[in-house]
């Protein structure tokens, strides 16, 4: 093994570097950054529209919309979180790299998270302004879809990586993905909804909270194992 | 043993195993479902609560025990195929996908046949059972997505064993959420806690389903092994030789 090699640099040198280069990609080409906020904005906007603008509808069916639509908006931009590492070969350069492999995945899947993710949770709030949500369940909503992206950012990438290099598109990662992430929406919502309604919310947060921790130390080497059969 | 064990698992021998598996499964399973068909309609007392209509458990729960055992099937076969590297197990995972999704919607149905009469719908959101076996069937879906976009069968074979030990996972998770998510909408539980038992003339045929049900899942799983095991090999001599022989591939 070339780890006792004293050169080798450590295991957080290879993570942060991905990260690094995923950032400087998406900073160089914002559109698919924006385009999956648009998307979310977008979704908020359709839903008023349908169902009608009455304050007390929107009250109620806030916290489910907004969850649903950054579900989605997450979705679209987990497509193409190994694709093109797939087709310039640097993912190849991953797997052989003396680095551990969970480790580079989760680097990436950081990446995706600081891109798609957080800037989610940050265009949060004026959204649900729209939807007359008062100022603390804001701050619900914003705590709920900090942890939910977590989640949704890890399973995706196990996702993402079962189909990566399949021209299947959207379609087959939605089918992957979308089961697996039913708790974390149900859970996201709910909280959102109870603490709307001056309920006990904490479950909620917690059972989030469990669930972001157990897919940060297991989600990675399902995504590595997944990379390697991919790319077989 | 283990050279026993070892020796089944080669697909030749397998196939030929397989064959005169099937029956000793099939006959007892069918003539179980036979009597628990005939003992549930007929011999079975009305219930006092729910009369006659309470008679669809005997499809209800064996398809639902089924839809939750043919995974552990699809999951355990995965891991094993992606542990030790046996060519059979996957083919089980790929054979119990579909007869999985299969029992998993009959227990769909029949839930929603029988939540008509005493629910007064066809769907019940705040049923956490309910909203379970429909996650499990979209589950299934995603597993027979993935496998049939995957052109390299060796490949598929990993990819979904992947997906289904995620699944596992996932399957808990969703059925503790469900549960807290169902508590917060819906007042009482549909069905009493620790309610009235069973008299021995509904148990008996209940048991006889689920027993029939299971054989009868074993057989249908052993020949849906078979085909998958003969199009697999289909490029060996062992298949062309048994094509090419004079009873026909018997």
């Amino acid at each position: 093994m070339t780890s006792t090699n004293p050169q080798q640099p450590g295991i957080f040198a290879g993570l942060a570097a991905i990260a690094r280069r995923d950032i400087l990609l998406a900073w160089k080409r914002p559109g698919d950054v924006l385009n999956p906020l648009f998307f979310f904005a977008m979704v908020c906007t359709l839903f008023p529209l349908a169902v009608g603008p009455s304050a007390e509808q929107l009250i109620f069916s806030g916290p489910g919309v907004l969850w649903v639509a950054a579900l989605l908006a997450t979705l679209l931009s987990l497509n193409t979180l190994f694709m093109s590492d797939h087709e310039d070969g640097s993912l190849d350069q991953m797997l052989v790299s003396p680095q551990p492999l969970p480790v580079l995945a989760l680097g990436k899947t950081l990446a995706h998270w600081l891109i798609s993710g957080l800037p989610l949770v940050l265009i949060s709030p004026l959204l649900a302004l729209t939807y007359r949500m008062p100022g603390d369940v804001v701050g619900v909503l914003m705590l709920t879809l900090l942890l939910g992206t977590i989640c949704l950012s890890l399973l995706g990438s196990i996702g993402a990586a079962l189909t990566v290099g399949l021209h299947t598109g959207t379609a087959l990662l939605s089918l992957l993905i979308l089961p697996l992430a039913m708790p974390v929406l149900l859970l996201g919502a709910n909280t959102v909804s109870l603490a709307a309604g001056n309920d006990i919310y904490a479950t909620g947060i917690w059972a989030l909270g469990a669930y972001a921790v157990a897919a940060l130390s297991l989600a990675p080497y399902a995504t590595a194992a997944a990379l390697r059969i991919s790319s077989e | 043993m283990w050279k026993f064990f070892h020796h089944l698992t080669s697909p030749p021998h397998y196939y030929r195993v397989g064959a005169t598996l099937i029956p000793w499964l099939a006959i007892p399973g069918l003539a179980l479902i036979a009597y628990g068909t005939y003992a549930g309609l007929f011999l079975a007392s009305e219930d006092y609560q729910q009369g006659d209509a309470f008679r669809i458990i005997y499809v209800h729960v064996p398809a639902a025990y089924l839809s939750m055992l043919a995974y552990a099937f699809m999951a355990f076969g995965g891991g094993i195929g992606l542990i030790w590297r046996m060519k059979l197990a996957h083919a089980v995972g790929a054979a119990a996908a579909p007869l999985g999704a299969a029992f998993t919607f009959l227990a769909l149905v029949t839930g929603a046949i029988w939540g008509r009469p005493m629910w007064g719908t066809w769907w019940e959101w705040g049923d956490p059972r309910l909203t379970s076996e429909l996650i499990l069937l979209f589950l299934y879906f995603g597993y027979m997505a993935l496998r049939s976009s995957i052109d390299d069968t060796a490949k598929a074979d990993k990819a979904s064993a992947v997906l289904a030990l995620v699944g596992v996972v996932n399957v808990v998770i969703v059925h503790y959420s469900v549960e807290w998510w169902s508590s917060l909408h819906q007042g009482q539980t549909l069905f009493k806690k620790g309610g009235p038992g069973m008299d021995a003339d509904m148990l008996y045929p209940l048991l006889a389903m689920i027993f029939g049900f299971t054989l009868l899942f074993g057989a249908l799983l052993a020949r849906r092994i078979r085909t998958e095991v003969l199009f697999r090999e289909r490029r060996t001599r062992w298949v062309r030789e048994l094509v090419l022989a004079p009873e026909g591939g018997k």
